[in-house]
């Protein structure tokens, strides 16, 4: 089955992740700008890091067919340095025009600080003066469940904000009834230990159903697979849930929800072809 | 939504994953019972032990509660004291 997957960290994944995944019925992805694993001490380091999101990985996902696409920020992790953030914030619209920038993300909390949170809101003045999606992480583990309430107060305290062009992301059981019942859309990270597991998923999509709500692997440099998508569709299968519900999670729903970028501009698989994608990515 | 499976068919399936994950848990407890030292005060403990009655609890949200039990509170004052707003 064709899957999309929605949240990836390829900066992280050798070449062969993208032929593994190309194997796996993957056609495209989207990777938000994240935390590197140490704190970037300039806005000149996150210049690169842009240059790498918005230049390399698309040529790299191209040589196996793949479709490539991204969103930018300063990290919820990193955004505990505010005056380096608003460096950041101010130098994004440089590459909002790039071809695969979708939008603003993933923007979020981490410890759910003031400056995390004073951070964030200036990213979505940046997005709503941009006229940007967005893509949230919510914090892990114990601050999760009080991060997420505070990402939702302020996300519904901006009535300038479309609730529909918003992800929250690292939704999990006692969080996701609060970013639906917003009409926010939800997306089930399947990370081993600290976050969401295929059962688990599937359980969620049972309980909730399937509208606004997507599974991405968030495959990064910690311990994490990138092929976790397909383990997910095993999983529902497994249940005997129908091909047209799984599709929907994998495939029609995060098509659906990014095709509202103004730089979406995705070509399924029956259109498309490795030199198509090749020539996009400008390596013909 | 209606699940495809029965609970008979769901205990088939899982029936052994099940054992596994609860042999897990009583392994890591017997571990913590022969490692130097005491853990009683320690509130991790507790949550963890809460979190326990909370599966066997007939409950239909085990697994949210569960969350919520190692989960910070949440404060809907909390703009107030942080006094950050959109523009």
């Amino acid at each position: 089955m064709d899957y999309f997957d929605p949240h990836i960290h390829m900066v992280s994944r050798i070449t062969d992740d993208y032929e593994t995944l190309a194997k796996m019925g993957c056609v495209g992805m989207s990777e938000p700008a994240f935390w590197a694993g140490f704190d970037r001490c300039s806005v000149d380091g996150f210049r690169d890091y842009f240059r790498q999101l918005t230049e390399i990985e698309p040529k790299r996902a191209a040589q196996y067919g793949l479709q490539h696409y991204c969103w930018l920020c300063i990290n919820a992790k990193e955004a505990e340095n505010v005056s380096l953030s608003r460096e950041v914030i101010a130098m994004i619209p440089e590459f909002l025009d790039k071809p695969n920038v979708l939008g603003i993300g993933e923007i979020g909390l981490n410890k759910n600080t003031r400056n995390e949170a004073t951070v964030f809101v200036e990213h979505l003045e940046l997005a709503v003066k941009y006229d940007q999606q967005i893509l949230i992480h919510t914090p892990h583990l114990e601050d999760k469940y009080q991060g997420t309430r505070m990402i939702l107060d302020m996300l519904t305290d901006d009535s300038r904000l479309d609730h529909n062009r918003v992800l929250v992301d690292h939704v999990e059981e006692h969080t996701v009834r609060y970013v639906l019942e917003e009409g926010f859309w939800g997306g089930m990270t399947l990370y081993p230990t600290t976050k969401c597991t295929p059962q688990r998923a599937c359980d969620i999509i049972e309980m909730y159903g399937a509208e606004r709500l997507m599974v991405n692997s968030a495959g990064d440099w910690g311990p994490s697979k990138p092929t976790a998508v397909p383990d997910f569709i095993l999983e529902m299968r497994r249940r005997r849930h129908p091909e047209s519900l799984i599709r929907q999670v994998v495939y029609d729903n995060p098509l659906k929800f990014f095709s509202q970028s103004q730089n979406f501009h995705f070509t399924p698989r029956e259109e498309n072809a490795p030199a198509r994608a090749v020539a996009r990515a400008g390596l013909a | 939504m209606s699940l495809p499976l029965t609970a008979p068919e769901v205990l088939n399936r899982e029936f052994l994953e099940i054992r596994c994950k609860i042999l897990d848990l009583a392994a890591a407890w017997d571990r913590l019972g022969r490692a130097e030292g005491s853990v009683a005060d320690d509130p991790r403990l507790a949550r963890l032990r809460e979190a326990l009655t909370v599966v066997m609890d007939e409950s239909a949200d085990r697994a949210e509660q569960v969350q919520m039990v190692f989960s910070r509170p949440y404060d809907d004052a909390w703009q107030n004291e942080f006094k950050v707003a959109p523009r």
